[in-house]
């Protein structure tokens, strides 16, 4: 389980531009949990995924993962708790390392880095068996710079690196955002896939409506740095685009359905 | 002309060390280092002054090379945790290490020719009489023992985390990688090539100059380029084995433009300079041009 607990993040504070992206946010995800994160430009969906995998650094608050207090770990330490996909394809991967090579990093996600091998014959296999599963011919590929994909293709492989280890947290801050339609669609269903042949617990940003409501168990929605909506269980089941709508006008602040999120 | 190819040969294989410690910083890390400049004059104030106090070649070309590496990670120590630009930390670290390396030397000029060096161990040990054969048999070992060491070294996950780092430090980080430590680790490899390059090529000039640094990193990036030029595979022995080649075409090249009337070797640095520059700018453009193309 994932506790968050009166989260604060000011960017610029005291100053002319100061910017309160987070604030008094608190949030409880359950294991298993398959969380949809919604809202307008500006909300803090990012700066909230920035903030539990610690590549930004909170002001106030606390983040445990499974009991342990993360909240003053660094990047590089929670990356032993959390795996993540980022919105831009070349995040993920590196373009001079090969398929495999870029798996083998993956694989040692959390561990000390040693003068061992890099990369052992017995790995080998076992990537062509999940890059198979992927379904993009890349298990003939072992060896190619992973800067020949296609950017749906180094999402699918992100996605494939970010499950080898197992982790306590998924982040997906707009995986889908940068690809087109068709290969869009294609990502996030093997993420729904492999979410749950792994029963991972995810935190998935979108901004369209639609992947919000169709994809997970839990939809949560954002504005100005806090939780406004956390629709789950049969509600969440049962919910469409039109309820989500009237909901939003209920809580008071129309301005956060941007034109964005409608057009989707 | 026979000897004018000898004594490129045996330079570019001395040089060839600088190189590619400027490759690993410059296109493996992707930062420009300026470091180098004075890491290479270390290199040769180190082992000039060991070896007048009578410290024995080896070791005194292996304090150079640690010496070097030092250098390495105060730059790397004042870009990762001070938050320095690298650009700015390298130029930090040459500037700092000009004194250093006067202090180390005590003058400007160390001359080595009275004394014993790695190159005059190695021809009384493979019994030549010439130290400049010794060189080239000295210098193709040096960067046999090197390239296996370095293909080893970024096969290895600590390896793989440097090259990762270089490319996308976002993913490493993500991957539990401190990439601090990979950038630092990557800056002392690179500068402690390039002092014991500087060692190496003292010891073959018979002298050491706190000068001699100067323009290293123009020199080390002409080799590169040249190898990356001939060898267009990226194939990392290829790689390697393309500088060092890279580094003795340079060396031939000098030699022949200083046998020139209208160019003395005074002009050496403009001209590597402007070659360089055109080099770069070439490849930039026939990138631009196959980019149009595309669309």
């Amino acid at each position: 389980m994932i506790s968050i607990h009166n989260l604060y993040k000011t960017f610029h504070a005291n100053t002319i531009n100061e910017n309160k992206v987070i604030t008094d946010l608190s949030l409880k995800i359950e294991d298993g949990d398959f969380i949809t994160v919604i809202g307008g430009n500006g909300a803090g969906k990012s700066t909230l995924l920035n903030l539990i995998a610690g590549s930004i650094m909170m002001d106030e608050g606390k983040i445990f993962i499974d009991d342990v207090d993360v909240s003053k770990m660094i990047e590089n330490k929670r990356a032993k708790y959390i795996s993540r996909v980022f919105q831009d394809p070349n995040s993920g991967t590196c373009k001079d390392l090969s398929i495999e090579e870029n798996m083998s990093i993956a694989k040692r996600r959390g561990k000390i880095r040693t003068l061992r091998k890099g990369i052992l014959k017995s790995e080998k296999s076992e990537y062509q068996n999940l890059l198979k599963t992927l379904d993009l011919g890349l298990e003939n590929r072992l060896n190619a710079k992973v800067g020949l994909l296609s950017g749906g293709q180094r999402q699918a492989l992100t996605l494939l690196m970010a499950t080898l280890v197992k982790p306590n947290l998924l982040l997906l801050d707009e995986h889908t955002a940068a690809l087109d339609p068709k290969t869009a669609k294609t990502v996030l269903e093997l993420t729904e896939k492999i979410v749950a042949e792994n029963k991972l617990t995810t935190l998935m940003v979108t901004h369209n409506m639609k992947d919000a409501i169709n994809y997970g168990n839990r939809l949560i929605m954002m504005n100005k740095g806090k939780i406004v909506l956390d629709i789950k269980g049969e509600e969440k089941k049962n919910l469409t685009v039109n309820d989500l709508l009237i909901r939003f006008e209920a809580s008071g602040d129309d301005n956060i359905i941007s034109d964005r999120m409608l057009l989707d | 002309m026979n000897s004018i190819i000898i004594s490129a040969i045996s330079q570019g294989l001395l040089w060839a060390i600088l190189a590619i410690g400027i490759h690993i910083t410059y296109r493996i890390l992707n930062i420009s280092d300026l470091t180098s400049e004075s890491a290479f004059a270390l290199g040769g104030a180190l082992v000039a002054t060991c070896i007048v106090n009578g410290i024995p070649p080896l070791l005194a070309t292996l304090i150079a090379t640690l010496g070097g590496s030092l250098a390495g990670f105060v730059t790397g120590f004042l870009h990762t945790k001070l938050k320095i630009p690298s650009l700015l930390a390298g130029i930090l670290s040459m500037t700092g290490l000009y004194s250093i390396n006067l202090r180390i030397m005590g003058k400007a000029n160390i001359p080595l020719n009275m004394d014993d060096t790695l190159l005059t161990n190695a021809a009384d040990l493979l019994g030549f009489t010439r130290d400049r054969d010794a060189t080239i048999v000295l210098g193709i070992l040096v960067a046999i023992i090197i390239v296996l060491g370095l293909i080893w070294f970024f096969n290895t996950e600590f390896g793989f985390s440097i090259i990762a780092t270089g490319s996308n430090d976002q993913m490493i980080r993500a991957n539990g990688v401190n990439s601090n430590v990979t950038i630092i680790a990557g800056l002392m490899l690179s500068n402690g090539l390039i002092a014991l390059s500087g060692a190496l090529v003292s010891q073959y000039n018979g002298y050491a100059d706190v000068g001699q640094g100067i323009g290293a990193i123009v020199v080390g990036l002409a080799s590169v380029i040249i190898g990356e030029v001939i060898f267009k595979n990226k194939n990392f022995f290829i790689t390697l084995i393309g500088i060092i080649i890279g580094s003795i075409i340079y060396r031939l090249i000098v030699a022949l433009v200083i046998n020139t009337d209208f160019i003395s070797a005074n002009d050496m640095r403009l001209f590597t300079a402007i070659i360089v520059a055109i080099a770069i700018a070439m490849t930039n453009l026939n990138f631009r041009k196959s980019k149009v193309k595309r669309s």
